[in-house]
């Protein structure tokens, strides 16, 4: 009846998991009670979960993301302390446990804390900045989104029902399999990633769709600001990486359920097919996150130097000859297997070709400042501690790229270190770039810069301090993933890893501090002319927060950087454009498809983990016939008055208007 | 850009001398400190990567130190409230600024590119080092979770135990009994991935006497962490000397056993921070038996672990 | 930016759908080819574009598993290979199905255009006979090498043959719910834009079931037996 599930999968005799377990759960049962008792229940449901307006969606994303983070730094600060105190000793964290942890760490940082965040950035801005009301399926949207915190759900679930994987985050075979891998920690990453997976190639499909196809008026492809070009090329990659991600994933399911042998090794299978197919996937998806990321710091750089940014045709060159590049590399990932001279001097080569499209972004970011204004607020610090510690992420990873130098550092904590170095400054840095960057458009106030600044300087300098002797202790020998050592020189590198760790942890609360601050002082903060940073594209010409339907009418485009030459012309012209006649808009009417269909897709996920059939079919059904419902809606849109539009588009005016005034009082 | 600019720049080329003799200074002293590691190689193939790792560190801090104080030097000078900065609101292209910024990243990686296709050619695993003696031949199992050498000239096998000739090329060829691993002597340089099913080659030499550090640098399951052993540089006499006590039935942990395919099954079985073991004789061509697959792959956590008395005769038989 | 942005009159062309929300469906003769000159594109081209978007990330999946088989194709451990377990007639009559299925979902699609709702429902059951029959044969094949004791478990290869084979068998089991969903649809809605749209997406996801078909026909069972 429950398949593999009973009462044994609760941690009851282990302790940590135990306590972490039910706190987890207690205090989500308190948050939900509250919202329910509190009465806000109602506000939830209509305003937020079973909205399907984009910028609704992508606060969900950040906010998943954020609070993935916040999971996956927990992991952190329990890795570190592990092997601070594993010298020549067991530690606290037996190895079935600390091999969970780091799983969890790589599958939670990158499934469901980067890309959630990343993700959420595109599908608020992307949008706006294209000058349009919605994405081209908003629907679509939301069951993206839903299916993506079923994933997160389901890993989640697996710290108190059962177990994690215990192979690594990437779950290469043979010790993935079931001889190998008899629990269910591996069917719980196979589900929770597969189904995210599919949320995140719809997310791809829909914004790729939306820059292609739906555009403001005159807004050509060599006019879109620079994050959205780099949203296209991220989308393209999830278009064509994550597909082969879900045929791997699928292949070893089919291996560890019903006794396939693709990568057993045995009757002909072949584990290192897993390895090529999987970093087919593994290294576009690097560039899924970083993508975007390099347009968020365009954006922030070009604004808060108060100029265009430089080269922007050569930075589009430069995304796009990294989108293509980024398929011709994953072989660096085996120069250690073997492979022959010459697949690894020519794997060695592409691989480091990347570096001179990303060196030319780093120049290009280097020059936008050049005979700029540079603004020190919090999202260009972010900016410029990107631009000084990715270059030594990147220059470490030119060196990985040379095989001898690969065949003594592959898997060593140099390399720990290299990919955190690019990952955490290009997409975790570009993460809160953007979101104190854009929190002011979504929420109409602005972060606290003093909490904001305290963040950055802690975190930063945590960050340091975390991955230089990691760097060093690579050097060293140190491996990755160990439990516990003997080598008396790694111990004090290791050491001070785990202090460096603890200064990010204050940057983590700064963080938080900062939210909070920025919420309880949010009068003081308020940003009423929806153009807080002298913006120059789309998103800072509409109120903040935007109304559901963007723009009371849809911006037309004469050039790059659309509203930069908007306020330009209404400057020397000392005027605003005449106003325009407004007409009714039509905006997609709110659904629970999405939230609906996360409900059975996490039966399904859970179903399938404990290999409970009937369940996994019922969810199934269920799933199809939310779809059926959906289909069957006769109304699918509201509309909203012209005299709503005209209501708020002359109260932005208004704004605009007395933002001109007084420049001209300044002026003068 | 302003011709007045070309002395500041001068002087930014000095400093960035001296921070890269600094470094360069650092980085020997850490490489002389540590008696560990792959800065402190002791065998040619690990010498040759160190300065190839060396090289590549020099020439990538000659283009990210100036980057990195361009970029703070130009946030700084063009902060807003610095008055005297020229601001240039629509200053945003310059084809020769461009030219430098495209071709600076590609000449740098059309260099190191050369290192890298010269280096992975040199520096093959597979490739038999340049010697006039012959070499040592030695088969590496990966089992869970301990190493197996196997010494086919010399019929004689260890467990967790390596122990090589100096100056000699030692001739590695490895597999893995169940899971992936990778064999690494961090002071002897290049490792090697063992897997299931396939012969990996790997050649290394030790110029010095010593103990150096081997482990696994590939996750392998629980008892990954301890895949250590210990590796055993000495003289040619020496080891003469090992080779004919372990054939005699002594050496580490030695009884007389010989490793024939029974024990070799036992020896599947995962089993944690096992003591250096030696047999005085080995079963021919085992190593290939567990390439092909002839021999069972490592029973996984299934089969009961540890401590099985080796007279059980393991289920099904022997072959 | 120039004077001439500034007094260039916002244009706002009288329209029945301005937002291209599509509530007005089929809109012939837009001025925006989603190249960014007129503003978003009608919501059919959206649809059929993102739905092309999905096709093709599909194919994607099935190049992975393609590319499993070409690998896994020798590792028959002792088993049978295609030579011997691949029945070109069984395999003949299945791609005739197929490709039929697709000719007459063509002619669904023509009675749509034409609104015309009896012809169009016979064509789809029309489609779907064929896109049964086409099924049932493949399950027959499954089943003869199951009872036979080849079953995916039984070598790489045959691990590989399944999952390619089934998971276009699954496909076509998912088109063949789909369709009888849109059959439905159109009884009971009738020729709705929204309804229109969709069955232009079946309509692609089934022609697109048939170009991988061609490919497993040709990869799988032709350079199998040769």
């Amino acid at each position: 009846m429950l398949g593999k599930l009973s009462l044994s999968a609760l941690p009851l005799d282990q302790p940590i998991p135990l306590i972490a377990g039910a706190a987890v759960v207690v205090v989500l049962l308190g948050v939900i009670g509250w919202i329910v008792f509190a009465g806000h229940l109602p506000y939830l449901w209509k305003e937020w979960i079973t909205s399907v307006d984009h910028k609704r969606i992508g606060v969900m994303y950040v906010v998943l993301g954020l609070v993935m983070l916040i999971r996956g730094f927990s992991d952190v600060v329990l890795m570190r302390s592990q092997q601070a105190v594993a010298y020549k000793s067991p530690g606290f964290l037996p190895p079935e446990h600390y091999d969970q942890i780091f799983t969890a760490h790589g599958t939670i940082m990158i499934f469901f804390g980067a890309m959630p965040f990343i993700i959420g950035l595109m599908n608020f801005v992307v949008p706006l900045q294209l000058g349009v009301r919605d994405v081209a399926f908003p629907t679509l949207n939301s069951v993206s989104f839903w299916l993506t915190a079923t994933g997160a759900l389901l890993v989640n679930m697996s710290l108190v029902i059962g177990e994690f994987a215990r192979t690594g985050w990437w779950p290469s075979p043979p010790l993935s399999e079931v001889t190998y891998s008899p629990g269910v920690g591996v069917d719980y990453y196979l589900w929770a990633i597969q189904i995210a997976g599919i949320g995140t190639l719809m997310s791809g499909i829909n914004l790729t769709t939306t820059i292609l196809k739906m555009r403001a008026p005159g807004m050509s492809y060599l006019r879109m600001p620079m994050f959205c070009w780099t949203a296209l090329a991220s989308n393209l990659l999830i278009v064509a990486a994550f597909p082969i991600l879900t045929a791997t994933l699928a292949m070893l399911t089919l291996d560890r359920y019903l006794g396939f042998h693709f990568f057993t090794d045995e009757r002909g299978g072949n584990s290192m097919m897993f390895m090529n197919l999987f970093w087919a996937w593994g290294h576009p998806e690097v560039y899924i996150l970083a993508l975007p990321g390099y347009g968020v710091f365009s954006e922030v750089i070009s604004t808060f130097s108060s100029k265009p940014l430089f080269a922007y045709r050569s930075m589009v060159a430069a995304t796009m000859a990294i989108l293509v590049l980024s398929f011709m590399v994953w072989l660096h990932h085996f120069f250690t297997m073997g492979p022959g001279g010459d697949v690894n001097g020519i794997f060695g080569v592409t691989s480091m070709i990347i570096a001179v499209p990303t060196g030319v972004k780093v120049f290009d970011w280097m020059f936008t400042m050049y005979g700029g204004r540079v603004r020190f607020t919090t999202p260009m610090l972010w900016s410029l501690g990107f631009v000084v510690t990715f270059v030594v992420g990147g220059a470490t990873g030119v060196l990985l790229a040379v095989p001898p130098a690969d065949f003594v550092l592959h898997n060593s904590l140099f390399l720990v270190a290299h990919f955190h170095n690019v990952m955490v400054s290009a997409v975790i840095f570009a993460g809160f770039a953007g979101y104190g960057y854009w929190f002011p458009k979504a929420f109409g106030f602005k972060l606290h810069e003093g909490w904001g600044k305290a963040a950055f300087w802690f975190s930063v300098t945590g960050f340091v301090a975390v991955f230089a002797p990691l760097y060093v202790v690579g050097l060293l020998g140190m491996t990755r993933r160990m439990q516990h050592y003997d080598v008396p020189e790694w111990r004090p590198w290791v050491l001070a890893a785990s202090a460096g760790v603890i200064v990010m942890a204050i940057g983590v609360v700064c963080q938080i501090v900062q939210l909070v601050v920025s919420i309880r002082r949010r009068e003081e903060l308020r940003d009423v002319t929806g153009d807080p940073w002298d913006g120059r594209s789309l998103e800072w010409a509409t109120a903040s927060p935007p109304p559901a339907f963007n723009f009371a009418v849809l911006p037309e485009v004469h050039g790059e950087e659309a509203y930069w030459g908007v306020k330009q012309a209404a400057r020397d012209q000392r005027r605003l454009r005449e106003e325009p006649s407004y007409e009714a808009v039509e905006m997609p009417l709110n659904s629970a498809t999405g939230v609906i269909c996360a409900f059975f897709a996490t039966l399904v996920g859970f179903a399938m983990i404990w290999h409970i059939w009937w369940m996994a079919g019922l969810g199934l059904l269920g799933a199809f016939a939310t779809f059926v419902i959906f289909a069957w809606r006769d109304r699918v849109e509201y509309e909203i008055p012209a005299e709503t539009v005209a209501r708020f588009d002359r109260a932005n005016r208004a704004t605009r208007a007395e933002a001109l005034a007084s420049l001209r009082r300044r002026a003068a | 850009m302003d011709p007045g600019r070309h002395g500041r720049r001068g002087r930014i080329g000095r400093g960035w001398r001296i921070l890269g003799r600094v470094a360069a200074v650092s980085a020997a002293g850490l490489a002389l400190s540590g008696c560990t590691g792959i800065l402190a190689p002791r065998g040619p193939v690990g010498g040759a990567e160190r300065t190839i790792l060396f090289d590549s560190i020099a020439i990538m801090l000659a283009i990210i130190v100036p980057t990195m104080i361009g970029t703070l030097a130009f946030a700084w000078w063009y902060r807003e409230s610095n008055t005297k900065a020229t601001y240039r609101p629509d200053w945003a292209y310059s084809g020769r600024i461009e030219l430098v910024v495209w071709s600076v990243p590609l000449l740098t990686i059309i260099f190191l590119g050369g290192i890298a296709w010269v280096g992975s050619h040199d520096l093959d695993p597979a490739k038999p080092l340049a010697s006039d003696k012959k070499p040592v031949v030695v088969q590496v199992v990966s089992l869970d979770w301990k190493w197996l050498f196997i010494y086919p000239e010399q019929h004689i096998a260890t467990v967790n135990q390596l122990v090589i000739p100096v100056g000699t090329p030692v001739d590695f060829s490895l597999t893995s009994s169940s899971v992936w691993n990778s064999f690494f002597i961090t002071q002897l340089g290049s490792m090697i991935y063992t897997m299931k099913g396939m012969t990996s080659r790997l050649n290394l030499q030790a110029d010095h006497e010593g103990t150096y550090h081997g482990l696994s640098t590939h996750f392998s399951g629980d008892g990954f962490p301890d895949m250590q052993f210990e590796t055993r540089a000495v003289s040619p006499d020496a080891f003469q000397a090992w080779v004919a006590e372990a054939q005699g039935g002594g050496g580490q942990g030695g009884g007389g056993q010989t490793l024939d395919d029974r024990l070799y099954r036992d020896l599947t079985k995962q089993s944690v921070a096992d003591a250096p073991k030696t047999y005085h004789a080995v079963a021919d061509g085992l190593f290939e038996r567990v390439v092909s697959g002839k021999l069972p792959p490592g029973p996984g956590p299934n089969a009961p672990t540890g401590g099985t008395p080796p007279d059980v005769t393991p289920k099904g038989g022997t072959m | 930016m120039s004077d001439a942005t500034a007094n260039a009159p916002i244009a706002l062309r009288p329209r029945p759908d301005p937002n291209h929300l599509g509530h007005t469906g089929n809109r012939e003769g837009s001025r925006a080819p989603g190249r960014g000159t007129g503003g978003p594109a009608p919501k059919r081209i959206v649809v059929g574009y993102g739905f092309w978007v999905f096709i093709l990330s599909d194919i994607i999946m099935f190049a992975a598993l393609f590319a499993a088989y070409a690998v896994l194709r020798g590792g028959t451990a002792d088993g049978p290979s295609g030579r011997d377990i691949f029945d070109l007639d069984t395999v003949a009559i299945e791609t005739g199905c197929l490709l039929l299925s697709s000719f007459v979902c063509g002619l669904a699609t023509l009675a749509l255009s034409a609104r015309r709702a009896l012809l169009f429902q016979a064509a789809m059951a029309g489609t779907f006979l064929l896109g049964a029959g086409f099924l049932a044969l493949e399950m027959r094949e499954f089943a003869g090498l199951l009872a036979r004791g080849d079953g995916p478990d039984r070598s790489a290869f045959l691990s590989s043959f399944f999952t390619l084979v089934g998971c276009h068998g699954l496909h076509v089991a998912a088109g063949l719910l789909w369709l009888l969903t849109m059959m439905a649809q159109v009884l009971t809605k009738g020729f709705r834009a929204d309804i229109l749209r969709r069955t232009m997406c079946f309509a692609l996801f089934w022609h697109a079931l048939d170009i991988i078909w061609v490919a497993v026909f040709t990869i799988v069972y032709l350079m199998g037996v040769l």
